[in-house]
């Protein structure tokens, strides 16, 4: 930077300009203020790369590494006449069930459903899960185990000369497609992203509309009067008020006071009889929804105000109605602006823990959501509530969790910005 | 409730009842006629006192300096003042013996007859076909639309340019082109009137040429009304000038109003004759 400041300075020095003393100071303070500045900002840029840069080793680092396995029983010694159990029969697994696994444990498995009705997959994994039992005494970084392989082998033969090392990926088919559970080896996210598509959905479906139609109203309709006055700094104050607030508003009115409509006693019968109260997704994405209605109408004003007035006077010089203006130019001129308000609510409200945990997210769901009537968690909660855990393997399933968080906002997002690019591209 | 025809307007509202019965030959020569009109932004009057007969299929040029109002009261012949918060207008506009400033009068419908070009080309990001199609399908028309696309554009002298394009967007033509799109796209729904502000002023003097050469050839069909700040513009292309100037109380008035012809050889006002031998403005 110096050095160019100091070229051009030079450069001045020896142009036919005249002699001003003064003017060349004053030229060479302005390049170094400038240099100063450009400095400073590209200083900001990397202070933010490398924090991100170390969220993502983070998450990337615990969601990866090897881990000691014990086990109860060897597969190998479940073999028989040398075939492995991956290899055997549907009634060779059965007796092999009967014979290894508890009369108590044995009668409630029978109780759900009788062993010979499963497929041979499921009777495999109750193998796994009943009588191998693998079970994760220490796990280790990711970093730990590319670097210092060697010392983590040492330390793992020391402490549990039984156990088996082995990488893993804690984001894996099976953490994705299984419900939670108190097992670390088999607890999986699949109900918190299913609670958190429903609730997404939910809340897009209901501030969408509202925040598009009322920033319709503020931007062509409201006249510039004292009340819209108050109303408009209200809804810029409202996009920045703690979500926690949000929470307890919700917690108010959609779980307590709209009970029946939340719980879906009044919509048809609640389907699962457990969730006879308002701690619903419902209640969830119609909060989530107050949350990002401020966000959504601030951007879509400023979408509806970035459109020409040109192009309105263009329309009603031809003698269309203010509707028709606005639903032929307005709109479709504003939609890409709108759908990036669109992009950061669903950002957000994807992320939002604190107001879901007051509207009553249980955290312990083994059922998928079925209905907007079903209790319900979400990958935040889940995540927030394996942070907790004292468990070292909770901690890598939170990390793992946070990964499918990313990816599953990085697909909204990206589905949001094709959208919008379709619509800006037919605009020209 | 819109159609597209030259019947007398479907208008609601009785005939004012004017005190000067004007013969009915006279009434039927003028497209508009201004009485007292006064403009006002808030408390501040930008136009005053205009009294106006604007002949039928004439083009009447607007002059005068620098915000005089030439504009403001153009704007208020189709009334897209009222788009303006605090805009407030007193007198009468009489179109076709219509007030259009009477309540219940309906701003959409004067607008379907008075048509308006901007002074900036503003087509619709959209293609040269909608760009036609969009004013006649809202006002619900319902003839053959490529039949109405093409004869407009025929009309407008763009149809050999644009005619293997149609499907293009109407913002990748030239800004002259462009122009000529925002002329066919009113006429597309066959106004009575078509007022233009400063249409050329944006254009090179090529496409200027067009688009006056366009103007004389609508002028068989249409009444049209131009502001222009260009002398030989006006000079060259109108039947009848306005010159408009600011009063003390900055409030614009009509100082003289004639052909042009005489307006330009023969002024009758001092203010008139140093404005186009270039003393002022």
């Amino acid at each position: 930077m110096n050095k160019v400041s100091k070229l051009t300075a030079a450069r001045m020095e020896s142009t036919p300009f005249g002699e001003d003393a003064q003017l060349k100071r004053n030229l060479v303070a302005r390049h170094r203020t400038g240099s100063l500045w450009h400095a400073l900002f590209l200083l900001a840029l990397a202070i933010g790369i490398v924090a991100l840069t170390a969220l993502i080793y983070n998450i990337l680092d615990q969601s990866f590494g090897l881990v000691a396995l014990e086990v109860k029983v060897e597969p190998r010694e479940l073999a028989q006449d040398g075939v492995p159990i991956e290899e055997l029969s549907k009634e060779q697994l059965i007796t092999l069930l009967e014979a290894r696994v508890s009369k108590g444990v044995l009668r409630r498995l029978k109780a759900e459903q009788p062993l010979e009705q499963r497929d041979r997959e499921e009777l495999l994994s109750l193998v796994y899960e009943r009588v191998v039992q693998p079970k994760v005494v220490q796990s280790w970084s990711l970093t730990d185990s590319l670097l210092k392989r060697h010392s983590v082998e040492m330390e793992a033969a020391q402490k549990y000369p039984s156990a088996r090392l082995e990488f893993r990926s804690w984001v894996n088919p099976h953490f994705i497609t299984q419900p939670q559970s108190s097992d670390p080896q088999l607890a999986g996210v699949r109900t918190a992203i299913l609670g958190s598509l429903w609730t997404i959905a939910i809340t897009i479906l209901v501030a969408f509309p509202l925040g598009v139609g009322a920033a319709i109203y503020l931007e062509e309709y409201a006249t510039d009067n004292a009340l819209n006055r108050i109303i408009q700094t209200n809804i810029n104050n409202l996009a920045g008020v703690p979500s926690i607030i949000y929470g307890m508003l919700g917690l108010a009115i959609f779980v307590r006071a709209l009970e029946p409509f939340t719980s879906g006693a009044l919509v048809g019968g609640v389907a699962d009889p457990t969730t006879a109260n308002g701690r619903t997704i419902m209640s969830a994405g119609l909060t989530l929804a107050l949350l990002v209605l401020p966000l959504l109408i601030v951007n879509a004003q400023e979408a509806i105000r970035a459109v020409p007035n040109s192009l309105r006077e263009a329309g009603y010089a031809l003698g269309a109605t203010k509707w028709q203006v606005i639903w032929h130019h307005v709109l479709p001129n504003a939609l890409p602006g709108i759908l990036t308000g669109t992009i950061l609510s669903i950002s957000r409200a994807m992320g939002e823990t604190a107001p879901l945990i007051v509207v009553g997210a249980s955290t312990y769901i083994v059922y998928d959501p079925h209905s907007p009537f079903s209790k319900f968690t979400t990958l935040p909660v889940q995540i927030y509530q394996w942070t907790a855990r004292p468990q070292q393997e909770f901690r890598n399933l939170a990390a793992a969790a946070v990964i499918v968080l990313l990816v599953l906002l990085l697909t909204l997002n990206a589905a949001a910005i094709i959208m919008r690019n379709r619509f800006s591209r037919r605009m020209i | 409730m819109i159609r597209l025809n030259f019947e007398i307007p479907s208008l609601t509202l009785g005939k004012s009842t004017t005190d000067t019965l004007s013969a009915s030959s006279e009434e039927d020569s003028y497209a508009l006629e201004v009485r007292n009109l006064h403009v006002y932004y808030g408390d501040f009057r930008a136009v005053k006192d205009i009294n106006l007969k604007l002949p039928k299929r004439k083009i009447t040029a607007f002059i005068g300096p620098s915000g005089c109002g030439k504009s403001t009261l153009l704007r208020t012949f189709n009334r897209m003042n009222d788009l303006i918060p605090g805009v407030r207008v007193e007198g009468e506009i009489l179109f076709n013996g219509y007030n259009i400033y009477a309540p219940g009068m309906d701003a959409v419908e004067v607008r379907r007859r008075i048509g308006m070009v901007f002074q900036k080309p503003n087509p619709f990001p959209k293609s040269i076909y909608e760009n036609i199609a969009w004013g006649a399908r809202i006002n619900g028309y319902r003839g053959n639309m490529d039949e109405l696309v093409e004869q407009t554009l025929r009309q407008a002298a763009l149809w050999d340019e644009v005619k293997d394009k149609l499907h293009q967007s109407g913002l990748s033509l030239s800004g002259g082109q462009q122009q000529r799109l925002c002329i066919a796209r009113v006429i597309a729904i066959k106004p009575e009137i078509i007022l233009m502000d400063e249409p050329a002023s944006a254009l090179d003097p090529i496409s200027t040429l067009k688009i006056e050469e366009l103007m004389r050839q609508l002028a068989e069909n249409y009444t049209i009304v131009v502001v222009t700040h260009n002398m030989q513009q006006a000079a060259r292309i109108s039947d009848y000038t306005a010159f408009l100037m600011m009063d003390e109380d900055r409030a614009g008035y009509l100082v003289e109003y004639g052909p042009t012809a005489q307006i330009f050889t023969n002024p009758r006002e001092k203010a008139t004759e140093d404005y186009i031998t270039g003393r002022f403005g």
